[in-house]
């Protein structure tokens, strides 16, 4: 009886470990072995030797160190920032009753606006064209400061728009799981803290921080993820030549690697997805290793 | 301290609708003394827990004003209250341990009230000591049964020495057996403290158990205060009547005519009281069975819980929701002819109430 249920479990799981196997753990083992294989060619399906060789090269790769700068600054810039505004906006959506849904709303419209309108709105914010310099550049001729380039220029208005357009663009899911970690704790722990004389500071520290840790922690972790996986908006906002320009990131540089300009070098990208690979891992298990002292679960 | 109710009424503009007002509570004015342990009663939704946060400070009065001793607190900020209070789910902080939770009113403390880590200690060791938690401090509120996160929560609004102890509800989440427990237990600390205590409860029998008053509330409207017992023996209309008292009070509708009081045809005892329609109230302990009784009832069963023996019998005026219920001595005669059952009543256990407004006559 007990194998028997057994096998009928397996067998439940089987289309679930099926397409695991083929889109998830064949491809990471195979970029495994790309990773150390040199000059694997795909139509050959050949190569010239084993070994370090395509890390190597990676980490020599001013094109490599660029992207890996471009992804840190933008992670370190973005996530405890997105991340802070989204609790404020969050402990401010909480504290109104007045126009509460609306604004809620309001927040959460960028989650659900299409990409190429996103696109154009960044566009009309900072692109320069013949015809205008862009409402930021006219707001800020407006107090007499000269026009800058955000999209062609210098590379900290370039990383500027960046951080500007990432943070934006996560900020409404934030915001979502943080209103809803904060109205979900119980007032009565509100309540006891008043009548004992909590302050309001310490209210925030020592009591709803700690119960909605497990949210924050979440997004914290799934930040950390996402802007580390940056590219597509980076694409958006700059186009395909990100090396050119300057604002490449590591999953940029995989894909070039593998199919941009340069292209056709697998054994090069491959070693590259692993180096973030396991730059992501240790960030994640720092997280973890932070978290178990200040999240609590209940 | 003694608390004082001056006229206190609170009113919500209701969820519903905009334009329709809830009275919560209605003119509320009496005088709790000093040191006493009060049971606030009355079924749900009759305001018991808003005028508990209006004495806490929670909530603002729409009229009225609030004394503590002769001071007036009325537009005092809870914290500035000095009240203790212990919440129905007791609100400890979960990611905090018990000596934590006990401490944490104590930290808030500033300015020249501020205690030195030693006193602070000290001072809630006292408070875990007094209702004897002090072997579990270490614990996180999720390690601990229902009844002891009860104590740590009754600890941490002590700790601070309070005037006035509020508890919501404090049992209604404990299984029957520690509700037992724990109500002694807060008689005793009450005792102990000698903290005047204001408790609100929908459970009559746990008011009546360890109050030293209780005030019976409707509908935001206070209907009786008193100790217990008078209460129960003298309630002031039907509803306390009816509130009080397990199994509750058998009513019958019934009528006096010529100084007897009549239910259906039986004239079952007299009065002085002038002839009108009446409801009478009987006690299940208030039947004497007696085979010459006034009082015909329809026999049905007899039930015997524990150490009780109750008739349960049938008669047309009777209005209350479920059957007659008469206690009765297990040793007692039963006259049981063709299914008939006679009784004479008590007279201090039958109240008898104006059908008009309900209230004793």
């Amino acid at each position: 009886m007990y194998n028997r249920n057994n096998l009928k479990g397996w067998l439940y799981l089987l289309p679930a470990l099926a397409f695991i196997s083929v889109f998830m753990i064949y491809p990471l083992i195979d970029v495994f072995v790309y990773s150390f294989e040199e000059n694997y060619n795909f139509a050959s399906q050949s190569y010239t030797g084993v070994g370090l060789y395509n890390y190597s090269y990676i980490l020599h790769d001013p094109y490599f160190l660029q992207a890996v700068k471009n992804t840190f600054i933008l992670v370190i810039i973005t996530v405890p920032l997105s991340t802070g505004i989204a609790l404020l906006i969050s402990l401010a959506l909480n504290s109104i009753k007045k126009l509460k849904d609306l604004f809620q709303t309001v927040f959460f419209l960028p989650y659900v606006t299409n990409t190429l309108a996103v696109g154009l709105v960044f566009m009309i914010l900072f692109k320069k064209t013949a015809y205008t310099e862009g409402l930021i550049n006219l707001l800020l001729n407006s107090v007499g400061i000269s026009s800058v380039d955000f999209i062609e220029g210098p590379y900290w208005a370039k990383m500027f728009v960046l951080c500007f357009y990432t943070i934006w663009v996560v900020l409404p899911f934030k915001i979502l799981i943080l209103t809803s970690a904060l109205a979900s704790v119980n007032k009565d722990y509100y309540n006891v803290a008043r009548i004992d004389g909590t302050s309001k500071l310490r209210i925030f520290t020592r009591i709803t921080l700690p119960m909605i840790s497990p949210s924050l922690f979440y997004l914290i972790i799934t930040g950390f993820i996402g802007a580390f996986k940056a590219y597509s908006d980076v694409v958006a906002l700059f186009g395909t030549d990100l090396n050119a320009a300057g604002m490449n990131t590591i999953v940029g540089y995989v894909y070039d690697m593998l199919y941009g300009n340069s292209g056709g070098y697998p054994s090069f990208a491959s070693a590259a997805a692993l180096v973030l690979f396991a730059i992501v891992l240790t960030i994640t298990v720092i997280n973890l290793l932070v978290s178990r002292k200040n999240v609590h679960y209940q | 301290m003694k608390i004082v109710l001056e006229h206190l009424t609170k009113q919500f503009i209701s969820r519903n609708s905009s334009s329709e007002i809830v009275t919560a509570v209605n003119d509320f004015d009496f005088e709790i003394p000093d040191g006493k342990l009060v049971g606030l009663l009355g079924p749900s939704g009759c305001g018991k827990s808003t005028t508990l946060n209006l004495i806490c400070g929670l909530e603002v009065p729409t009229e009225g004003k609030i004394y503590f001793g002769d001071l007036d607190v009325t537009a005092l900020p809870p914290e500035n209250r000095g009240v203790g209070m212990v919440f129905q789910n007791y609100a400890l902080y979960p990611h905090l341990t018990v000596r934590q939770n006990i401490l944490f009113p104590l930290e808030n403390l500033k300015g020249e009230q501020k205690l030195s880590k030693e006193v602070m200690n000290e001072k809630a060791l006292e408070a875990a000591r007094l209702v004897q938690i002090d072997t579990l401090m270490e614990r996180k509120p999720s390690e601990l049964s229902g009844g002891q996160q009860q104590r740590v929560a009754i600890a941490r609004a002590l700790v601070k020495t309070p005037g006035v102890l509020l508890l919501d509800e404090p049992l209604s989440n404990l299984d029957a057996r520690l509700r037992l427990q724990t109500r002694e237990q807060i008689r005793r600390i009450q005792k102990e403290t000698g903290i005047t205590t204001i408790f609100v409860t929908h459970d009559q029998e746990e008011a009546m158990s360890i109050s030293d008053l209780i005030i019976v509330m409707k509908e935001g409207m206070m209907q009786q205060m008193g100790k217990p017992q008078e209460v129960y023996n003298h309630p002031a209309n039907l509803f306390v009547a009816k509130f009080l008292g397990t199994p509750a009070i058998n009513v019958f509708e019934g009528k006096i005519l010529d100084h007897k009081v009549y239910i259906g045809e039986d004239a079952v005892m007299d009065t002085e009281a002038e002839d009108q329609d009446i409801y009478v109230g009987i006690r299940p302990e208030g039947f004497i069975p007696d085979r010459n009784g006034k009082f015909n009832c329809r026999f049905d069963r007899i039930e015997t819980t524990g150490r009780d023996t109750s008739i349960v019998c049938h008669n047309d005026s009777c209005i209350s929701d479920s059957d007659i219920r008469v206690i009765v001595d297990s040793d007692d005669e039963l006259n049981n002819e063709n299914g008939i059952i006679r009784f004479n009543l008590k007279p201090n256990k039958t109240h008898l109430f104006s059908k008009k407004d309900e209230t004793v006559i």
